[in-house]
């Protein structure tokens, strides 16, 4: 029974792990159909873990902190727009550029703001932070050992961003295969030049892209810093936002390939987190820095065209200039 | 068909590098501001931090020194069409190369070592940056995204190595037992002392002759041997250079390994030169800086020296007004050089549009085809 619950708490804790990969892999799907690199999912994530720490921190309410880290993303992924698609710039130039911008200014504003040192204050207020939700009957379900512990650790004791991440899913891939808007964003993305024949605004289709980009990274950075954890501090998002588009990468672009990828990333890391020290029959303790480094040999190696074949939008990357 | 106007050589060269900064130092005093400090005293601390004594001036070479290495790096890769964002992995592993060279040879001679080391750390660089340039010319696997996915791979690596294989032993901190002293670089207030000047002691060390080195080297090979003429075809046409008979894969690979040599030399200066010892994450970023530095310098070994030296006076400025003025810390330095980035990279056509109406001249026909 012992390896049962480890088991289960395993996948529990996959579970928290893949949320914010999920959703800023969502938003990077919805920007790269649409023809623009999303470099800047993590900066974009991290100035909402910060915008959302410090609105909750001052006003109290979780809610307005969602609130303003979501806007917050949007402004940031409306600046890349505003570079990428109006001026033309170039794409991977300007998503470093926004993501060093604001992982200077999070800390350089917190210190400003609250003088702790470049972080946020501790959440610990009732309503400040996304709790987690327990359902009917968990805990009594605990000690009914196997389908009472599932419920109460699988499907029972998440916060609410968790099961929002969930039905985001099937959500993005119904409006991205089965709404004309989807279309149009698909096809942006492979041939703009068709799209613009046929007399829709290449520039607005990219712009709406991106701020359901920036909506989606906000409510992954907002994820981290008010529901993971109790405010922000400095760089937390720790490259989670380039595991994002890797998980993205290694999903081919499509809704439920990324849900894989991202449960497969966030179960190494659970898996290294559990694995630490830990010596395995045969093979001894695997040092926790392979683990980690995993979902990163994995893209690299499909990108390669060793495992699958991912295959970008095709007008990935490219601004789209009007003959003259 | 009104006739299309192109800018002039010396306003597209220093002109609007210089218009996009002007804009990034607007931006940060309008933020300098925000945080309720003085924007105009800010500017007067940092220049006098930075350039005010020789503790400054020394300091701010010593940065340099770094994003000098780095920025090359970029500017390599980028003649020949490719986004090296790697160079800050790239820095990793070939501080690796410096380190391990300076711990197996502890009882060597310095001016022996010294050569193995450079060696070493070009060539572990360059080993870093192989595999990403090889897939890219092979598989067609995207620079950028294999780039950054090496910079993980390189930074779980080292963790490995430094907190499993080469910590020292009965030690705490994951950092390798210091460097022979006979192996150090020798500090710049050492070696102008030897001729009688007094310097004030800083970490500034004989990488930075190294750096100028590598600038001059990149020069040549760039603008003046046929390799740099190929890897410049294939970074503006890559059909151009099958119909002369170069291979764009091989060039490709080329320029990978020359870009992930250079970040290596970072390794010289920061490891050899001022901390001794391998370290967790002593790149502390300058691979993004190089970003910065190559767009800022046009590309241009002369102009990355030039921002190298700007940023590197930044960095230091930077620390002396962390320590003046209580609001701010060294974070508002990667705040000033991500709005670098954003002004003089990303948003270059913003202020390339109306300059070129200000001041562009009609293309001649015969010019217009290159």
């Amino acid at each position: 029974m012992e390896t049962y619950t480890v088991i289960v708490l395993l996948l529990a804790a996959t579970i928290r792990v893949a949320t914010p990969l999920l959703l800023a892999a969502l938003a990077g799907m919805f920007s790269e159909r649409a023809g623009i690199i999303d470099l800047g999912l993590e900066g974009k994530m991290l100035g909402a873990a910060f915008a959302a720490a410090s609105v909750s921190a001052v006003s109290g309410s979780a809610w307005l902190g969602l609130g303003v880290g979501v806007l917050t993303a949007i402004a940031l992924s409306l600046l890349l727009g505003f570079a990428c698609v109006t001026h033309r710039g170039n794409q991977v130039v300007a998503a470093v550029a926004v993501n060093i911008v604001v992982g200077g200014l999070g800390p350089t504003l917190a210190l400003a703001w609250f003088s702790l040192g470049g972080q946020t204050p501790q959440l610990d207020a009732a309503g400040q932070r996304f709790t987690a939700l327990i359902w009917p009957w968990a805990l009594s379900a605990r000690e009914v050992p196997l389908p009472g512990l599932l419920y109460a650790e699988l499907l029972s004791g998440h916060n609410l961003v968790v099961y929002l991440a969930a039905v985001l899913v099937p959500a993005a891939a119904w409006v991205l295969y089965r709404t004309r808007f989807g279309l149009r964003l698909r096809a942006v993305g492979e041939n703009p030049q068709a799209v613009d024949t046929a007399g829709i605004s290449v520039t607005a289709l990219r712009y709406q892209a991106m701020i359901i980009s920036g909506g989606l990274c906000g409510v992954a950075g907002t994820y981290l810093s008010i529901a993971a954890s109790s405010g922000f501090v400095r760089d937390m998002t720790a490259g989670k936002g380039y595991l994002a588009l890797a998980a993205l990468i290694f999903g081919k672009w499509r809704p439920y390939p990324t849900l894989g990828a991202c449960l497969l990333f966030a179960f190494t890391d659970a898996l290294a987190v559990r694995l630490q020290g830990v010596p395995l029959p045969i093979v001894g303790v695997i040092p926790v820095q392979f683990i980690l480094a995993l979902p990163y040999v994995l893209t690299v190696l499909l990108l390669a065209g060793f495992v699958g074949r991912a295959i970008a939008p095709r007008a990935i990357g490219v601004p789209y200039t009007k003959e003259r | 068909m009104s006739a299309i106007k192109q800018l002039p050589r010396w306003a597209d060269i220093f002109l609007l590098p210089l218009v996009g900064l002007a804009a990034a130092l607007l931006l940060s005093a309008g933020i300098i501001a925000l945080l309720g400090e003085s924007p105009w005293q800010a500017v007067k601390l940092m220049i006098d931090g930075a350039l005010g004594s020789q503790e400054g001036i020394g300091y701010s070479l010593f940065y340099a020194t770094n994003f000098i290495f780095t920025g090359l790096a970029v500017a390599v890769a980028f003649h020949a069409g490719l986004f090296n964002i790697g160079g800050e992995g790239q820095a990793y592993i070939g501080g690796l190369g410096t380190g391990l060279v300076c711990l197996w040879f502890s009882h060597w001679p310095f001016w022996v070592v010294l050569p193995l080391a450079v060696l070493a750390s070009a060539g572990f660089g360059a080993a870093w940056a192989f595999l990403p340039g090889l897939l890219q010319a092979k598989r067609g696997s995207h620079i950028v995204i294999t780039t950054i996915m090496f910079n993980f791979i390189a930074s779980a690596l080292m963790t490995y190595l430094l907190v499993n294989v080469l910590v020292k032993p009965g030690q705490q901190s994951p950092e390798t037992r210091e460097f022979a002293q006979g192996l150090w670089m020798p500090f710049a207030h050492e070696m102008l002392g030897r001729f009688g000047i007094n310097f004030t002691a800083t970490p500034l060390n004989l990488a930075f002759v190294l750096a100028l080195g590598a600038a001059i080297f990149v020069w040549i090979f760039i603008w003046h041997t046929r390799w740099g003429y190929a890897l410049r075809v294939v970074g503006q046409s890559p059909a151009a250079a099958v119909y002369a008979g170069m291979s764009p894969s091989r060039i490709t690979v080329m320029a990978m390994l020359l870009s992930g040599a250079l970040a290596g030399g970072l390794g010289l200066n920061e490891l050899m030169g001022s901390q001794h010892r391998i370290l967790i994450d002593f790149p502390g970023g300058a691979g993004f800086v190089g970003i910065a530095v190559a767009l800022m310098g046009r590309n241009h070994p002369f102009g990355i020296l030039l921002a190298a030296g700007l940023f590197g006076a930044l960095y230091q400025g930077g620390s002396q007004l962390t320590f003046d003025m209580p609001r701010i810390n060294r974070d508002m330095v990667v705040v000033i050089q991500g709005l670098v980035i954003l002004s003089c990279g990303a948003l270059e056509n913003m202020f390339r549009v109306p300059l070129t109406a200000l001041l562009g001249r009609p293309v001649r026909a015969e010019k217009e085809k290159l």
